[in-house]
């Protein structure tokens, strides 16, 4: 059950504690080497966005979860290719590459169909029925936990929390949420996925391919943000009875007549007084650390 | 007195389109941010102390005070300094940041350039949780929007300050919620947690001065600046200041998020939603995700902030109050919860590592009924040699939903023995139970 394997996970993964040695830069190594790109199914404009990613942060090593889910977004899952391409960019090991892929749960190590489907069944899901959509779905899908269908279409698992507990019984699909979930809605769900009519998240965007999803997750944005609403319901009900009753936040320049702390006037005075703190307490804590 | 709710960061979430930036400025949106930058503001420095000042604490769960995280930042380090946003929200319960990002991803975004300027960032890093598409796609969105108006990139509003911010998605792993295991998961690597010290305001992010906040502590930066420090401290309690997030989830007729000054009690905030679904009564919750030790009914009125639910054995954490009611098994709640921790444990310390794994063992043998009396012992007895020993807050986490569960329910976990297995039905629990199911 646990992508961790034990025996990995040694901190002597890393050499030496990173918090002691700062990781050196690698951008443009891997040119320097003369390595060979574009073989093993990842073509020349997926490894030139590969480089493109590393070269987003200060350090390119920085860019590898990134790059992962491009290789998944283009290839399907992590493949052996992908791991020995990412590994050349960032000038790594694909073993090193690959301890790392192994350790982050949405990295796919077998293809994924075109829908993720993941049942949340932490604790309060699992309790308002999460379970209960879970062995519906396997049972409806003939598959079990992490199994994909034999068209190709749904792959299945169970998920952690995926802070969504106020829309329990939450199911994701390609990471999209799909709230308040019974069993016959999520059998309607993947039935409707599996026969390409057109899904919307419950609080979002229309569902695209799980490969398009990992290139959102790579850095590369589609055009789907302005979709779906602000906020599902559950979002907004501590803010409509707010609405409701008159209760507001304190207005900013009502902020010291509650009666506690009289302050002579709105912002402007406090201001000042601020700075002037400021310059004293700065002062105090040069002697620090 | 301040009114029961207090919506600040949650106002704008029904507004029409409120993740854009033209909806965002439309009320009032970085404005704050003009004011942080104008040379009468007093400069970084003056920025740290109205945070420090308005008694900001960190609502990732520890409750660190946000502004003295900042003044541990060496100014006098001649390396970059970097800002990181914690947006990696898994904690079980957990559900406050998401729906922050997907409805109003601009005031993180004010609030990291803030905070920034503060800091003397140059390059900031919004680490989401890679398992919410839409959030990212938003973060992404509200950043290019920020860019072209001139809110970040190279001489912020004319100041000279540059700012650069990266929308940066995670892969699955509730680790990288610990901070020092989040920075090394940012610089490519496996995540899992770095001894401290150094702590991370002196080396963290390639060994760079780096402070790392939770989303909501960022957001609540820029009206702490709009209002002033007096404003924020005038709501919540005496050492618990300001407004939070409160996610309620479960049984209740009304899940949701609350938005109030810290210190409302969970009663009131059930009584708002209309209470428990109908015909239920509270059994358990969790003041702040499956990590702070459960309570009971008996806690209805404790006044939720740090100091209160410190003193009744638990912690605030993040607000996260997951409420069931009398049909829930509580050993099957916290056996799932313990499978949880056995699956995220990192792998890198042996009281985690091996004794999460011994917990789940030990707790399924019990769930079933197999087990015998003395299985509670040795679950305690499991408990003390992870609690303390584990090497960061993970393996803690993992012991209090058990000893907490035992101190309140060592009968139930006895009835699965006499019962010869749960004598509860996982369908009375479920939302959509018929009326009447009971346990």
């Amino acid at each position: 059950m646990s992508p961790t394997e034990p025996s990995e996970g040694r901190a002597s993964d890393r050499g030496v504690s990173s918090a002691m040695s700062p990781t050196e830069p690698s951008e443009g190594r891997a040119s320097d080497r003369g390595v060979k790109f574009g073989q093993g199914g990842l073509d020349d404009a997926v490894v030139s966005e590969l480089r493109e990613i590393a070269a987003r942060y200060p350090q390119a090593r920085s860019g590898l979860l990134p790059m992962l889910h491009l290789v998944q977004s283009s290839a399907g899952q992590v493949t052996p290719e992908g791991i020995e391409t990412c590994a050349e960019i960032l000038g790594l090991s694909a073993a090193e590459v690959a301890g790392i892929a192994t350790f982050y749960t949405m990295y796919k190590r077998r293809q994924v169909g075109d829908y993720h489907v993941g049942v949340c069944t932490n604790t309060l899901c699992a309790v308002m029925g999460g379970d209960l959509i879970f062995d519906r779905l396997k049972d409806h899908l003939d598959i079990a936990n992490d199994e994909t269908t034999e068209d190709r279409k749904i792959t299945l698992e169970h998920v952690e929390c995926n802070a969504a507990c106020d829309y329990a019984p939450v199911v994701m699909v390609n990471w999209e949420f799909m709230d308040n979930q019974t069993p016959e809605s999520a059998t309607q769900l993947v039935d409707d996925l599996r026969e390409g009519r057109e899904v919307r998240s419950t609080r979002g965007p229309r569902i695209c391919t799980w490969r398009e999803a990992e290139r959102v997750l790579a850095g590369f944005p589609d055009d789907q943000a302005d979709e779906g609403p602000s906020a599902g319901p559950a979002s907004l009900v501590g803010r409509e009875i707010a609405r409701e009753k008159g209760w507001t936040a304190p207005s900013g320049d009502a902020a010291g007549s509650t009666g506690q702390q009289p302050s002579v006037s709105p912002v402007g005075a406090a201001e000042q007084a601020d700075t002037g703190r400021a310059e004293s307490e700065a002062k105090v804590e040069e002697g620090k650390e | 007195m301040t009114d029961t709710l207090t919506p600040v960061l949650t106002d704008n979430w029904g507004t029409d389109r409120s993740w854009t930036l033209e909806a965002y400025e439309a009320q009032g949106g970085y404005r704050a941010l003009a004011k942080a930058l104008a040379p009468e503001f007093g400069g970084p420095d003056a920025v740290v102390s109205e945070v420090k000042e308005s008694g900001l604490r960190g609502r990732g769960g520890a409750g660190f005070p946000t502004g003295m995280k900042w003044s541990f930042i060496p100014q006098d380090n001649p390396k970059p300094k970097y800002l990181v946003v914690n947006a990696d929200e898994s904690e079980p319960g957990t559900c406050k940041d998401i729906p922050l990002m997907m409805a109003s991803p601009h005031t993180l975004v004010e609030g990291v350039i803030i905070s920034s300027y503060a800091i003397r960032a140059n390059t900031a890093f919004i680490y989401v949780r890679g398992e919410v598409l839409h959030v990212v796609r938003r973060l992404q969105a509200a950043v290019r929007e920020a860019y072209a108006a001139g809110h970040l990139g190279k001489d912020v509003h004319g100041t000279g300050y540059d700012l650069d911010l990266i929308v940066h998605a995670g892969a699955g792993a509730y680790i990288c919620g610990e901070e020092t295991a989040l920075l090394d998961s940012l610089e490519g690597r496996r995540g899992q947690p770095r001894l401290r010290p150094p702590f991370p305001a002196v080396a963290g992010l390639y060994a760079s001065p780096t402070v790392i906040n939770n989303v909501e502590s960022i957001a609540s930066v820029p009206s702490i600046i709009a209002h002033g420090a007096d404003w924020f401290g005038s709501m919540g309690t005496e050492k618990s200041k300001g407004y939070v997030i409160y996610s309620l989830s479960g049984h209740v007729k009304k899940p949701g998020q609350y938005e109030a000054p810290l210190g409302i009690t969970l009663r009131e905030l059930i009584d708002l939603g209309g209470g428990m679904r109908e015909g239920h009564q509270l059994k358990f919750w969790t003041p702040g995700g499956s990590s702070t030790p459960i309570l009971t009914e008996e806690h209805l009125d404790m006044p939720l902030d740090y100091e209160a639910v410190g003193a009744a054995g638990s912690m605030l954490g993040t607000r996260a109050l997951q409420i069931f009611d009398e049909t829930t098994c509580v050993v099957r709640a916290v056996l799932r919860w313990t499978e949880f921790y056995k699956h995220e444990s990192c792998g890198k310390c042996t009281p985690c590592r091996e004794g999460t794994w011994w917990l789940a063992q030990t707790l399924a043998r019990l769930e079933q009924g197999r087990g015998s009396e003395s299985d509670l012992d040795l679950l305690l007895d499991q408990c003390e040699n992870i609690l303390g020993r584990a090497f960061c807050a993970l393996g803690d986490g993992a012991t209090s939903p058990i000893s907490s569960s035992i101190q309140y329910f060592r009968e139930e976990y006895l009835a699965h023995l006499t019962h010869g297995g749960c004598p509860f039905d996982p369908m009375a629990s479920a939302v959509f139970a018929p009326q009447g199911a009971q346990a």
